[in-house]
């Protein structure tokens, strides 16, 4: 890996984690706990396009971390390790297989991250109702990541390809 | 977008929503709050909250629903406690006749524990 890889991954892992701040300054409250658009995801979307699903997960597991150690704490980055690490690894094998746009892996990877954010959920908190999420943060994961697809192609029409080091 | 990425867009909306679905008609089936009757040990019966009835307990005990809730009128031993108790409505609990062996139990009580909390980030 290159020294100008290594940068421009860097640069995108601090926008990751910028985006999540920025997040966390739009006051939406909704009646249930972990509905959000996850802006950052964005982010995550362009990498595993620009580069391969290696960095994708890279990018995405550094910032849950660093953004666990600085607002968060040990519970927040299980929750958000389960989530995105199944996202990001739904992801990848949906765009490997070829038959999906960037829309249906983005949508695939929201829904699969509310997915592994219930799991853990349901393993840390005992009688948690996890049939009653489900379907509501599937709903939930679905439109964000339909949402995240379709801003992440423009984006990364304007992003320089990997080509270009 | 591609065909396929509406086919997973459809598939992803039926799946929760099929679910979402299942969770309220399950919800529904879930049995409404009832009065059990137990006479030393064995049940004598079950009756309904929202029926106004009275109840004879072998000759021993009166039990009256009466409002949504039970309590018992007459007892025929000296103590009377269980007919000093406070009726027993749906949020649950019982009346116990210790001398005659009855009890006045409500089953299925409406649950307030399986709500969520707020402990998920």
């Amino acid at each position: 890996m290159s020294a100008k890889r290594i940068a421009y991954l860097g640069l995108l892992l601090a926008l990751a984690v910028l985006f999540g701040y920025v997040e966390s300054l739009i006051p939406v409250n909704l009646a249930i706990p972990g509905i959000k658009l996850g802006l950052a995801n964005i982010v995550i979307v362009a990498v595993l396009y620009i580069f391969t699903w290696k960095e994708a997960l890279a990018v995405s597991v550094l910032r849950v971390v660093i953004i666990g150690f600085m607002f968060g704490n040990l519970f927040s980055i299980a929750f958000g390790l389960s989530g995105t690490v199944l996202s990001v690894i739904s992801m990848a094998l949906l765009k490997h297989s070829g038959h999906f746009g960037i829309v249906g892996v983005s949508a695939f990877g929201g829904v699969m991250h509310n997915i592994g954010q219930l799991a853990a959920a349901a393993l840390i908190v005992e009688g948690f109702p996890f049939l009653w999420y489900l379907p509501i943060l599937m709903l939930a994961g679905l439109l964000a990541g339909i949402l995240i697809g379709a801003v992440s192609l423009p984006v990364m029409k304007r992003l320089p390809r990997i080509n270009d080091f | 977008m591609k065909r396929n990425d509406w086919i997973l867009i459809a598939v992803l909306t039926l799946i929760p929503a099929i679910l979402l679905t299942g969770n309220i008609i399950a919800a529904q089936k879930i049995a409404s709050p009832c009065l059990v009757i137990t006479v030393d040990g064995s049940t004598f019966g079950i009756y309904d909250l929202n029926e106004d009835r009275i109840i004879d307990i072998n000759g021993k005990n009166t039990c009256t629903i009466k409002d949504g809730e039970a309590s018992m009128t007459y007892a025929d031993c000296p103590g009377q406690n269980c007919v000093h108790s406070a009726a027993i409505g749906k949020e649950g609990g019982s009346i116990v006749c210790l001398p005659n062996r009855v009890i006045l139990k409500i089953e299925n009580a409406a649950v307030t524990a399986e709500r969520p909390d707020a402990v998920t980030g």
